[in-house]
């Protein structure tokens, strides 16, 4: 019965850390990220377990303010940004193009190396006695003030991001050189339509972070004037370079975990993806649009009210292609087969957390309000429930979708399904009460707070420790799978897509004979044609 | 109601009640497309869920009048959010020209508040109902916010210029004032009060003998602002150049809102960011028709002392110019 494929086609400690296999090297993402996804899940338990009582007692305000910051940098550089594009996209793309692995296999390989120096530097910040400017490393905090780990993480984040532009490089290629005979642009699933909008944030945007972060290590230990006033250096500069980079990376996270909606919905229907030229257009249109929105994150810096007004403009316009994808999934339910397996609740429950997400980011949008709930838990909220609820949403319903494929055995149903449950109601749990004390004024950061908050706080550590559960439930039974569960067919979902026809593990190559497209993407209805 | 139910923040301005306004507004649109959504998904769900494995489904591509009806809608109803945010901001932005004027400058943790009249204070701001008050903010180290949430404001204090904001309280009361920019350690600890009195009680607080503050370093209060500034001028021979008929400074009575021309020939509009730079770093920007003699002030003028200052300028150019150049050259005056 066992029959070579990538999983056992070779053995040994080598034969994964040399490897050229996009899927090897998806799975060593999937290690290195998960670990690091422990690591920022740990530093926020610690945060909630503060945030219990009002007084500063369970941590020193240092140790808090540290980590804040590193659950911030750990998460959002190293766990959200990689997750779905470096596990995922890079496990599918060449599969769903028909393709034998990516265009450079051994700048795959680097990219994956390249993390894990950026993620040493970084590491060795935290252990070696951690940092405490916020991930978003305000000037002139960060770098005349802070004395704490501030440059070696900064080295960290400035290394990691080569791993980003090197897999945006590799993905753009390979999906506009490597497609199957037949497979035209409209004819690629919409997770690869994400992926390339993502991959044209990766190269665009991440030299500025980049470079940004790379000046803030200059200006503290040369004392070049950049940023610190005091240096002649404006500190607002920082905070314009900064959310360059920064807002669209928020579209890193949530582009591709949309893309994987889009294959969950429509397998899970049964039904063709309604509307889908729109949805792939308006990846694109957020790709482009969340470059453009940057100045929202200053509207109380003292940044011109002109460029406040336009920025707020802006932020509304980038709002619609979201919407129209929401509308669309929605659409693509109607007249459906809806299954209701493990992924398919968690591409619902996408569409719950994302929408929430969403809607009140009109909120911070407009001006007005802004003023009142910037920087507290309002912003707080509304961030989780797009870069967690949304994201991680996705990222876990995908994995679910092909974890048959990647390791050649089922996910036990219905602890999968308890596991989905109990993520989006412990989620809901943490985040709603964050909306409220946001509104009631609880600034975010904070080690102590006013007693009258303390209620929404309680509620909101409760909610994580769900969550924490939930996140825990996956983790073990994917665990428990690779031994215990049920031996995957090729094709478990009768799913549409290349990656399907191949076996579950694939061999090597992905596919014996090159695959030939002769229909468009999500085939699963009835031929005859019918309009609404 | 909402406030007794802790739902809502105390309201005690005039900006209070109309960003809950906008608040309602918002919420009450999202929630509509928030259950519209779970409805739609909850309701297929149900009537759609999958009978049999043998099912079809039709063969549904999409529709142009749809994918429009859905863009436009939200976009238009975006624009609503918009216009209502934005004009309140841009008020916000715009204090009325009778506001009192009040000095904030923060700094690694507290806020220090000095009044025009010259009452100063740490971590707390006295203000009488009924009257516009506008807040210059600056900070001496790291970016602060000056956060007041039953006012419905906030605005950063950040270190080497100057921001504003202002608001019109409304109903006595003590509230909480936060630093809502994240500055280090005792960031959460960066707190204090706003005390909202009737106008008599705030007179009789201002002109009360204050006792001296707790900080280290801060002179008791008492002197007003002009006054101050008028003193460090003189203390710091700001006045042996900045003289009518001087060839060295230009005489700075009425120059405060006006624009000069500067030696490249570029205008510059004469305000409180030019002033602060003008004092720290007078060769930046040095009015033409004069040599760049001036020396810098940068390390013998602290933050309050160089608002102090720009508050005796400005006055110069309220009363009348002759009396202006006389207060300058220290002759006249009250």
């Amino acid at each position: 019965m066992t029959t070579t494929n990538y999983l056992n086609a070779d053995y040994g400690i080598w034969s994964w850390l040399l490897t050229k296999d996009h899927k090897r090297i998806a799975i060593l993402y999937l290690i290195s990220i998960t670990m690091m996804f422990l690591m920022g899940g740990l530093f926020a338990l610690m945060l909630r377990l503060e945030l219990l009582t009002p007084a500063g007692d369970l941590l020193q305000a240092d140790t808090y303010n540290k980590f804040f910051t590193m659950h911030g940098i750990v998460m959002v550089f190293f766990f959200l940004i990689p997750s779905i594009p470096a596990v995922l996209g890079n496990f599918l793309i060449p599969m769903m193009i028909g393709a034998r692995d990516l265009a450079f296999p051994r700048l795959n390989l680097a990219s994956w190396y390249v993390y894990i120096a950026g993620a040493a530097f970084t590491l060795y910040a935290i252990f070696t006695g951690g940092l405490d400017t916020g991930w978003t490393f305000y000037t002139p905090y960060s770098t005349a003030v802070a004395n704490t780990k501030v440059i070696p993480a900064a080295l960290g984040i400035f290394i990691t991001g080569f791993s980003s532009i090197l897999t945006g490089l590799n993905f753009i290629v390979t999906i506009h050189r490597m497609r199957a005979p037949g497979l035209t642009w409209f004819r690629l699933p919409l997770f690869v339509w994400a992926h390339y909008a993502t991959s044209i944030i990766f190269i665009l945007g991440t030299p500025v972070i980049a470079i940004t972060i790379l000046l803030v290590a200059v200006e503290r230990a040369f004392r070049f004037g950049i940023f610190d006033p005091a240096l002649g250096g404006d500190p607002i500069l920082f905070q314009h370079l900064f959310w360059f980079y920064s807002h669209p990376a928020v579209y890193i996270m949530i582009l591709p975990s949309m893309g994987i909606v889009s294959e969950l919905i429509a397998c899970f229907s049964r039904k063709v993806i309604f509307g889908y030229g729109f949805i792939a257009v308006s990846s694109l249109l957020i790709a482009v649009l969340g470059f453009l929105v940057w100045g929202h994150h200053l509207f109380l810096s003292g940044q011109s009210v002109y460029a406040s007004l336009i920025f707020s403009l802006l932020s509304f316009l980038v709002a619609i292609p979201s919407a129209v994808k929401v509308f669309n999934w929605i659409a693509t339910l109607y007249r459906g087969s809806i299954e209701f397996a493990a992924p398919m609740i968690y591409a619902l429950g996408f569409i719950g957390l994302f929408t929430i997400g969403g809607l009140t980011g009109l909120f911070l949008a407009t001006l007005g309000f802004d003023v009142h709930v910037h920087d507290t838990y309002f912003v707080v909220a509304h961030f989780h429930y797009i870069m967690v609820g949304g994201a991680i949403m996705g990222y876990l319903g995908g994995i679910h979708f092909w974890w048959p494929k990647i390791s050649g055995r089922m996910y036990p149903e219905w602890p999968a399904r308890i596991g989905a449950v109990v993520i989006f109601i412990g989620f809901n749990m943490t985040f709603f009460p964050q909306f409220i004390a946001g509104y009631l004024g609880m600034p975010r950061r904070y080690h102590m707070y006013p007693p009258e908050f303390q209620v929404l706080n309680v509620m909101s550590t409760a909610g994580a420790t769900v969550l924490g559960l939930g996140y825990l439930l996956p983790l073990t039974y994917l665990l428990w799978s690779l031994r215990y569960g049920a031996v995957a067919p090729a094709n478990p979902w009768r799913a549409t897509g290349l990656e399907w026809q191949t076996p579950s593990p694939p061999p090597t190559e992905n596919f014996t004979t090159t695959p030939v497209v002769t229909e468009e993407a999500y085939a699963y209805s009835h031929r005859e044609p019918e309009y609404v | 109601m909402l406030e007794r139910l802790g739902l809502m923040p105390p309201q005690a301005s005039t900006f209070a009640s109309q960003v809950d306004m906008l608040y309602a507004f918002l919420l009450m649109v999202t929630a509509f497309f928030s259950v519209l959504i779970a409805a739609f998904v909850i309701g297929f769900s149900i009537k759609y869920r999958r009978r049999s494995d043998s099912e079809r489904t039709p063969h549904l591509h999409g529709s142009t009048a749809l994918e429009i009806a859905w863009s436009i809608i939200p976009l238009g109803i975006a624009m609503v959010m918009f216009f209502w945010g934005a004009s309140m901001f841009v008020t916000l932005k715009r204090p009325p020209d009778d506001a009192m004027q009040v000095n904030v400058v923060g700094k690694q943790w507290m806020w220090k508040i000095q009044h025009l009249e010259g009452r100063r204070e740490i971590n707390e701001l006295h203000v009488p109902v009924g009257r516009p008050v506008k807040l210059t903010l600056t900070s001496e180290d790291v970016i602060h916010s000056f956060y007041v949430p039953a006012f419905r404001i906030k605005q950063d204090a950040v270190p080497g210029r100057y921001t504003t904001v202002w608001f019109e309280a409304t109903k006595p009361g003590r509230y909480h004032l936060f630093c809502a920019e994240y500055c280090g350690t005792k960031h959460s600890g960066m707190i204090g009060e706003i005390v909202v009195m009737d106008p008599a009680d705030y007179q009789a607080w201002l002109t009360a003998e204050a006792p001296a503050p707790a900080a280290a370093g801060v002179a008791a209060g008492g002197e007003s602002l002009v006054a101050a500034g008028r003193a460090l001028f003189e203390k710091n021979g700001c006045v042996t150049c900045h003289q009518p008929g001087s060839v060295l400074g230009p005489m700075l009575a009425g120059i405060v809102g006006t624009s000069v021309t500067l030696q490249d020939g570029s205008t510059v509009k004469v305000d409180e960011d030019y002033l602060r730079e003008s004092i720290l770093t007078p060769q930046a920007k040095v009015v033409k028709g004069f040599a760049p003699v001036m020396p810098t002030f940068k390390g013998q003028l602290n933050e309050e002392q160089i608002l102090q200052l720009i508050a005796y300028i400005k006055s110069l150019g309220a009363t009348p110019s002759a009396s202006g150049a006389a207060d300058v050259q220290g002759k006249t005056g009250p």
